[in-house]
């Protein structure tokens, strides 16, 4: 039937499908809370939520901005690479340098420090972005690249070592990179506020801008967007940036929280942000995914992660857990979409089914075919 | 079918002409909502070529997909020799002795001429290696038959077109089918290799192989027919033997009862104001073979005109509107719109200037899938909605249900996926959202491919709607029925050039024909010489 725009209801009905793979996953947060809890009584205590939300904030941080990548249908295996970068570069800044030719030394305000270390995850995210769409090297290839070259540089500034000295000096005016980034505003820690304002702010830009509708198109079908006038290589290019902007924030909190900046920081958590949104029913071929099903995606693995450790299984067994829950995730995931799709046909046959397709439009008169064949 | 009587002597003497040998009963296929195939009961019998004609989605390629095991039936089954069976996939298919040579090419282009050719079902060493001696020897033999001489040591991808779809006839060979279904076997042939391949069916049919053909050059199959049938919009509609068999009750059978809506030719357009100014455009071919695909073409569309770029397939005429619609650079010339010149700009800027393209694959190009109807309306203006940095979602929904009311898209809402909805009104939904846009001009590649009837009418008459607003048409086809009925004024493209420009009132259905096809009308004298 034709659509009455008078007769439409103002508000959409809910994804059912959505709704579902997002609920599976918060069913699965919800289950490893309450076996955690049975069998730990200091699992559900306020102390150790909060611990727990911090190191889920680190992951779910680092996450949403690789959501941006994945939504598009990239990957970004540097963003871990860019943690300690990052952490490296806050910590080189707060060093100071030495003037030449003086006993004077130059230091930059902590605001600054911030700043740059932001840029310089930003800086690295660009090249990603510039060789993805530009030079159309594969996002996977560009980025195992940008992996080594972030961790190498991070090793070159320190020459190995680790800044230990991250409080700056009173009288130099560059004192407050740990006492902030490190603070408990209203007893909270400040990754977790970190965490709450960029999912905030990922989430408007997702759902509230036309730059989020240019991802999740671009995601779906690149070629369609481009034919539609979606600036496909500018989204491209800033999904990357998201991301490594993301990095670099989680590489300065981690450096606060220490307090110490290694270059080693960050190993591996591209691994663990790209569970936590694979797990939240993001598909990695693009298109698919919420901040809101990557932040349960992070929840879950590091409840799972803590409460593994708090029951006291043993380290080892931890990793064979952790890797069959990631798996399990996905494979219902897959079950799902296969279903929904199999439902769908199979409505669409009994729809086929049932009357004539299409009946005739009688407002408009089908005028005499010119060409007779003779 | 003069020369066919020598051969059919023998297969009469072998008493199998009228044994069925695979027959399709009552076979249904639905994509998603998309209904491909109605019930469909066919059948094809030995030493005979079947011809099957109808428009693009009547459901052929379908039909043959299921017969050759690489889809299978929503309802229906296949008797093979009157044994119910039932084809898991194409390689059950091909150990019954059924090949197909696919429409599209189905190659790996990495490997060699010869790897392509076994591909599954390799050659073997007594000690289970692959035996590259015997394999180069059969392969040698094979393009022999075919009477084209190609390494077969080669890399497929530095062939040319037609030489790969050689590869492609030659691999089907190989086997020893039974049935062999040929899907537009042609289309990037040259006249002699197209007569190698009827030499080749000629000996098939004496084997005692059943054959069935399709192409969308209805005097070569005509020529080639024993029996043939027709379809359309999903549904067998018709059946004639070969004797007799002429090109106007096939063209009837196929159109039907489809309606395309007239233009009203009777003004003037070039009063009103030349929209899109085209010169001495020249556009490279995509396969990198350094062949110009678009060569020198010139011409204008006036505000108002709904153009046709008429060509069969290869003619350039797609890579013609993705030029104009920036998607595809092009080596020289000028384009411009209301006078500005628009060649060196993005696709996003010349759809802000007033110049977007409808593509002719809607899956591949068209539609964002995973999305829904309203977002993929709005998707080319949505950066128009917003109130930065925000967007404005309220004014975003009115103008997606005016759009969905303009377009008489018919769904549920604009939340319902885009992949809900049928073909016609997924294309409704593409149309639509280069025309919320506003554009000044519209360029829109085969606009009713793959959609049933009903919605061609419809598509064609929104197009008329749009035009009288002022709008400027240019949409291509390889239909001749809707080229005809359709446009204001018929561009003929061939081999890259527009080579006559054809007023549809005065013009018939062959002398457009003849002027698109001279290669193909080449060809039938051939064969009938």
């Amino acid at each position: 039937m034709t659509l009455e725009v008078g007769g439409v209801a103002r508000r959409p009905r809910v994804n059912l499908n959505a709704l579902l793979i997002e609920g599976r996953a918060f069913l699965a947060l919800v289950l490893a809370v309450v076996i955690f809890s049975l069998l730990s009584p200091h699992f559900l205590t306020g102390d150790n939520l909060i611990l727990m939300t911090r190191h889920v904030a680190i992951n779910a941080t680092v996450a949403i901005g690789l959501l941006m990548v994945i939504l598009n249908g990239g990957i970004d295996l540097s963003v871990g690479s860019i943690v300690g970068l990052s952490g490296v570069v806050s910590g080189y800044l707060l060093q100071g340098w030495n003037i030449p030719f003086t006993d004077r030394t130059a230091y930059l305000p902590v605001w600054a420090v911030v700043i740059v270390s932001l840029i310089v995850g930003a800086s690295i995210g660009l090249v990603n972005g510039f060789l993805i769409a530009r030079l159309k090297i594969a996002p996977f290839i560009a980025t195992l690249g940008m992996l080594y070259v972030a961790r190498g540089l991070a090793l070159v500034i320190t020459n190995g070592v680790t800044f230990n000295d991250l409080r700056g000096e009173p009288q130099l005016g560059n004192t407050g990179f740990v006492r902030y980034l490190a603070s408990r505003p209203l007893g909270i820690p400040m990754p977790i506020w970190v965490m709450g304002a960029f999912a905030i702010i990922f989430s408007l830009l997702l759902n509230r801008t036309p730059f989020g509708r240019w991802l999740y198109a671009t995601g779906s079908n690149e070629r369609a967007a481009e034919l539609s006038g979606v600036p496909v290589r500018r989204v491209k290019i800033w999904v990357y940036v998201f991301s490594g902007i993301c990095a670099a924030a989680v590489g300065m909190l981690l450096a606060a929280d220490l307090p110490a900046a290694t270059p080693r920081g960050g190993e591996f958590y591209e691994l663990n942000a790209i569970a936590a949104v694979v797990m939240g029913g993001a598909a990695l071929s693009g298109g698919r995914g919420t901040v809101r099903g990557t932040l349960i995606g992070a929840f879950l693995i590091g409840f799972l992660v803590d409460g593994l450790v708090l029951v006291g299984v043993s380290v080892f067994w931890q990793q064979v857990i952790k890797g069959a829950v990631i798996i399990l995730a996905v494979a219902v995931d897959q079950a799902q979409q296969t279903l929904h799709r199999h439902r769908a046909g199979a409505k669409a046959v009994r729809a086929a089914s049932g009357g004539p397709p299409d009946p005739p439009d009688r407002a408009v008169t089908i005028q005499q075919q010119k060409v007779t064949v003779t | 079918m003069i020369a066919e009587h020598g051969c059919d002597a023998p297969a009469v003497a072998l008493a199998a002409s009228d044994d069925v040998v695979l027959r399709a009963v009552g076979i249904a296929k639905h994509y998603g909502v998309t209904q491909a195939l109605k019930g469909v009961d066919f059948e094809v019998r030995a030493s005979k070529v079947t011809a099957l004609f109808g428009e693009n989605g009547a459901g052929k390629s379908t039909l043959m997909k299921i017969m050759s095991g690489v889809e299978r039936p929503t309802a229906g089954h296949l008797e093979l020799d009157g044994e119910i069976v039932e084809f898991g996939s194409i390689n059950e298919a091909a150990a019954r002795g059924i090949a197909i040579i696919h429409q599209e090419l189905n190659l790996c282009p990495n490997l060699s001429v010869r790897d392509n050719l076994f591909l599954g079902r390799e050659l073997r060493t007594p000690l289970g290696g692959v035996d590259y001696a015997r394999e180069t020897a059969v392969a040698k033999e094979l393009l022999a038959r075919l009477e084209e001489d190609i390494d077969p040591a080669r890399p497929v991808s530095s062939l040319r077109l037609g030489q790969q779809q050689i590869v492609e006839i030659a691999r089907a060979l190989a086997g020893d089918a039974r049935v062999m279904i040929m899907d537009e076997p042609t289309s990037a042939l040259s006249a002699t290799e197209v007569l190698v391949l009827f030499r080749i069916i000629r000996e098939l049919k004496g084997n005692g192989v059943a054959i069935i053909y399709i192409s969308h050059h209805l005097e070569e199959a005509i020529q080639i027919a024993d029996d043939a049938v027709v379809f359309r919009d999903g549904a067998l509609v018709a059946t004639h033997s070969g004797e007799g068999l002429e090109l106007p009750w096939v063209v009837a059978q196929m159109l039907g009862g489809a309606e395309i809506p007239d233009r009203d030719v009777s003004r003037l357009f070039t009063e009103v104001g030349v929209a899109l100014s085209v010169r001495d455009v020249e556009v490279a071919d995509t396969d990198g073979s350094g062949r110009l695909a678009v060569d020198g073409v010139s011409f204008d569309v006036c505000a108002g005109e709904i153009v046709c770029l008429f060509g069969l397939m290869g003619a350039g005429r797609t890579e013609l509107l993705e030029c104009l619609a920036g998607r595809l650079r092009a080596e020289s010339g000028t384009i411009s719109l209301n006078g500005e010149a628009v060649g060196s700009l993005s696709i996003r800027d010349r759809i802000a200037r007033g110049i977007g393209l409808v593509p002719e694959d809607r899956q591949r190009d068209g539609i964002v899938q995973l999305q829904s109807v309203g977002v993929n309306l709005s998707l080319t203006t949505i950066a128009a909605l917003h109130v930065p940095p925000l967007l404005n979602r309220a004014d975003e929904r009115d103008r997606v249900l005016a759009g969905i009311s303009e377009m008489r898209v018919k769904t549920s809402g604009p939340e319902a996926p885009i992949v809900s909805l049928s073909g016609g009104n997924q294309q409704k939904v593409v149309i639509g959202k280069m025309v919320l846009a506003a554009p000044k001009v519209l360029l829109l590649d085969e606009p009713t491919r793959g959609i049933d009837v009903g919605a061609k009418a419809e598509i064609y008459r929104l197009l008329n709607a749009q035009a009288d607003n002022g709008l400027a048409v240019l949409f291509a086809t390889s239909e001749i029925g809707e080229a005809l009925s359709a446009a204001t004024r018929i561009l003929v493209m061939r081999k890259g050039k527009v080579v006559t420009e054809v007023d549809p009132a005065q013009a018939d259905r062959d002398s457009v024909m003849a002027a698109a096809g001279g290669a193909a009308g080449d060809l039938l004298e051939a064969v009938l010489a």
